[in-house]
């Protein structure tokens, strides 16, 4: 814990920094803006899925529910602060229930994806269906397949002319990605993420000594819905709209794979995946030679052939090949100071 | 709840710390526990033998909680557990080993460790209880190894480690000897009878020279019923249970 403070916020804060700084001059702001939030939607997943073990196939439920609650509390209020906070807070409420459900009921992994899954396409069907004008919440008209435009962007708080747009608002989503991560790099330092972590390897023992393994999981799986909800308000100010397709199954297993891809079980991967495989998409966008989902697709497949633990625990273990000193004790060391100690045991 | 259960631990020694009564379990139309009245006093050390089938571990998930018994109750200290979850009934100070083992394999095993403790110390004091936990149980050399790569004499070892450190008044173990050398059970029975001086410790077990080496009463069990309770040596010494249980080894 005590490095953490010395070292590791620094190091975070100085690499972030130079990323925000020399990034903008290689890709245009408009497009790093919508890889930053991708990258916390990742990080959303590879929170509770890497860490936690809770494999959701509906995190895209949250982000969708998150930029919804975003535009219709926008036009409502007009000021953004407001809907900005009620972005986090109603997909972790929505999460808390739906976990409770879950985690209380005690689902085992297939039928909680079953359940995610089934959650998101209930979200996105409705969603698509209200273009009649009986779906109105506030002044604020749902739209069905059309969405939601033309709602109040993002201000500085309390002043609801002065728009925070274009590179500040790259910067803004930039910042707010870095607090994302080390608020939950203390989280997962601290008791409640260690215990988070036990219970991934073995719900069974965690549960045997005396942790409430169901309450822990909620917790946690509604602390990713408010990170995803919390990009998804962000990604409804880049839009300046909101669609159903923002609950699609094509963006649920999208944001599986970049956790699969940039690596599960580390804090970095999911944020990598996210943003490189989502620049990889927005360029090849651009030409109409090869089909977009099917190379995604191919992607996934070579690394769980080739690179199964995903991008940056590879490179970081070739680091450690490389330049890395060994920590552990060599094996034999091990055996022959145990073979000492048999004595007095 | 804690200071509630030192108390009561402090006033009486003989005070019963764990009761069942005319506990049943009926998977379908098997009836693996029959009717089971049990009782264990403060500080007692008792072994659950019986042949394959007995019904001892299903009697044993009842009480821990992984197990909802089909009729009949269970008591701890006073406290009516029938059908708490496991983590309620940990939460009472009650240290369980499984048969299967079950630990953190991917985490080392100071962590493993300290997780136990964490649970009812604060976080200074955890680390401190992991550390004494790790030298008392010569545990030094492969703190910081992942269970995983652990052998499995090892393994029973930490996982005796995680009971250990949650301080409990109540130790339930699963064949804690199973699959373990005899350097390993030797080691296995120190710190048994370590705990006893804490604690009330039920064993089920099958390995029967584990049992005499640690001296203890024993409760037979047989088609899921208790068939007789007494001192190791008389229970070795009686026909019938020869008959059930050892006849069949000879």
């Amino acid at each position: 814990m005590a490095t953490f403070w010395t070292k590791e916020v620094p190091a975070t804060i100085l690499v972030a920094a130079l990323l925000i700084w020399i990034m903008p001059m290689i890709v245009g702001t408009f497009t790093l803006t919508v890889l930053v939030i991708y990258g916390m939607l990742g990080f959303s997943l590879g929170l509770i899925w890497g860490f936690g073990g809770i494999l959701c196939f509906g995190q895209a439920a949250f982000f969708g529910l998150g930029a919804y609650t975003y535009a219709i509390a926008a036009i409502n209020i007009g000021d953004s602060t407001i809907p900005m906070l009620l972005a986090i807070l109603v997909p972790a409420a929505f999460a808390a229930l739906l976990g409770a459900m879950m985690f209380y009921g005690r689902l085992t992994d297939v039928y909680l994806g079953v359940i995610t899954l089934v959650v998101t396409l209930i979200l996105f069907k409705f969603i698509s269906s209200t273009a009649g004008p009986e779906y109105v919440i506030g002044k604020a008209r749902l739209g069905g397949f059309n969405g939601i435009p033309g709602f109040q962007t993002l201000n500085v708080p309390g002043r609801p002319n002065d728009y925070i747009y274009g590179d500040p608002y790259f910067y803004f989503c930039a910042i707010l990605l870095i607090i994302v991560y080390l608020l939950v790099s203390w989280l997962l330092k601290s008791s409640f993420g260690r215990v988070a972590i036990g219970i991934r390897e073995n719900e069974v023992r965690v549960a045997l000594m005396g942790y409430d393994v169901s309450a822990r999981k909620t917790v946690l799986f509604s602390i990713g819905a408010a990170i995803a909800g919390l990009a998804g308000a962000l990604f409804a100010n880049w839009g300046e709209i909101v669609t159903p397709n923002l609950f699609s199954l094509g963006q649920s297993a999208e944001i599986i794979i970049w956790c699969i891809v940039g690596g599960l079980g580390t804090r970095i991967g999911p944020i990598v995946g996210a943003a490189g495989l989502a620049y990889l998409k927005f360029l090849l966008g651009q030409q109409s030679m090869i089909d977009n989902t099917l190379l995604t697709g191919i992607i996934l497949v070579l690394f769980v052939l080739f690179l199964p633990k995903g991008l940056v625990p590879a490179i970081g273990s070739l680091w450690k090949v490389s330049f890395g000193r060994r920590r552990r004790f060599p094996r034999h060391g091990v055996r022959r100071l145990r073979g000492r100690s048999v004595g007095h045991g | 709840m804690a200071c509630v259960a030192f108390a009561a631990g402090v006033s009486g020694m003989a005070e019963t710390v764990l009761e069942t009564a005319g506990l049943t379990m009926r998977f379908g139309g098997v009836v693996a526990s029959d009717n089971v009245d049990f009782k264990l006093k403060a500080g007692e050390l008792r072994c659950l033998i019986g042949p394959n089938g007995a019904g001892k571990s299903t009697f044993f998930k009842c009480i821990t909680g992984l197990l909802t018994p089909t009729s009949g109750q269970v008591f701890m200290r006073g406290y009516e557990t029938t059908g708490w979850n496991p983590h309620q009934v940990a939460g009472l100070g009650v240290g369980i080993k499984t048969q299967v083992p079950n630990l953190m394999d991917g985490l080392d095993v100071f962590e493993n460790i300290w997780m136990a403790a964490r649970r009812f110390l604060s976080m200074p004091d955890a680390m401190r209880k992991a550390s004494e936990v790790i030298e008392r149980l010569a545990l030094g050399p492969i703190a910081r190894t992942e269970l995983g790569r652990l052998a499995h004499g090892e393994r029973q070892r930490v996982e005796l480690g995680l009971v250990v450190a949650a301080d409990p008044w109540l130790v339930l173990l699963d064949e804690p000897a199973a699959g373990m050398s005899a350097d390993d059970v030797e080691r296995m029975s120190t710190i048994i009878r370590e705990m006893t001086r804490t604690a009330a410790v039920v064993i089920v077990e099958h390995d029967m020279q584990f049992i005499r080496s640690i001296a203890s009463t024993v409760t037979v069990f047989h088609q899921g019923a208790v068939l007789m309770e007494d001192h190791v040596d008389r229970v070795m010494a009686d026909p019938t249970v020869r008959n059930v249980y050892l006849g069949k080894k000879a």
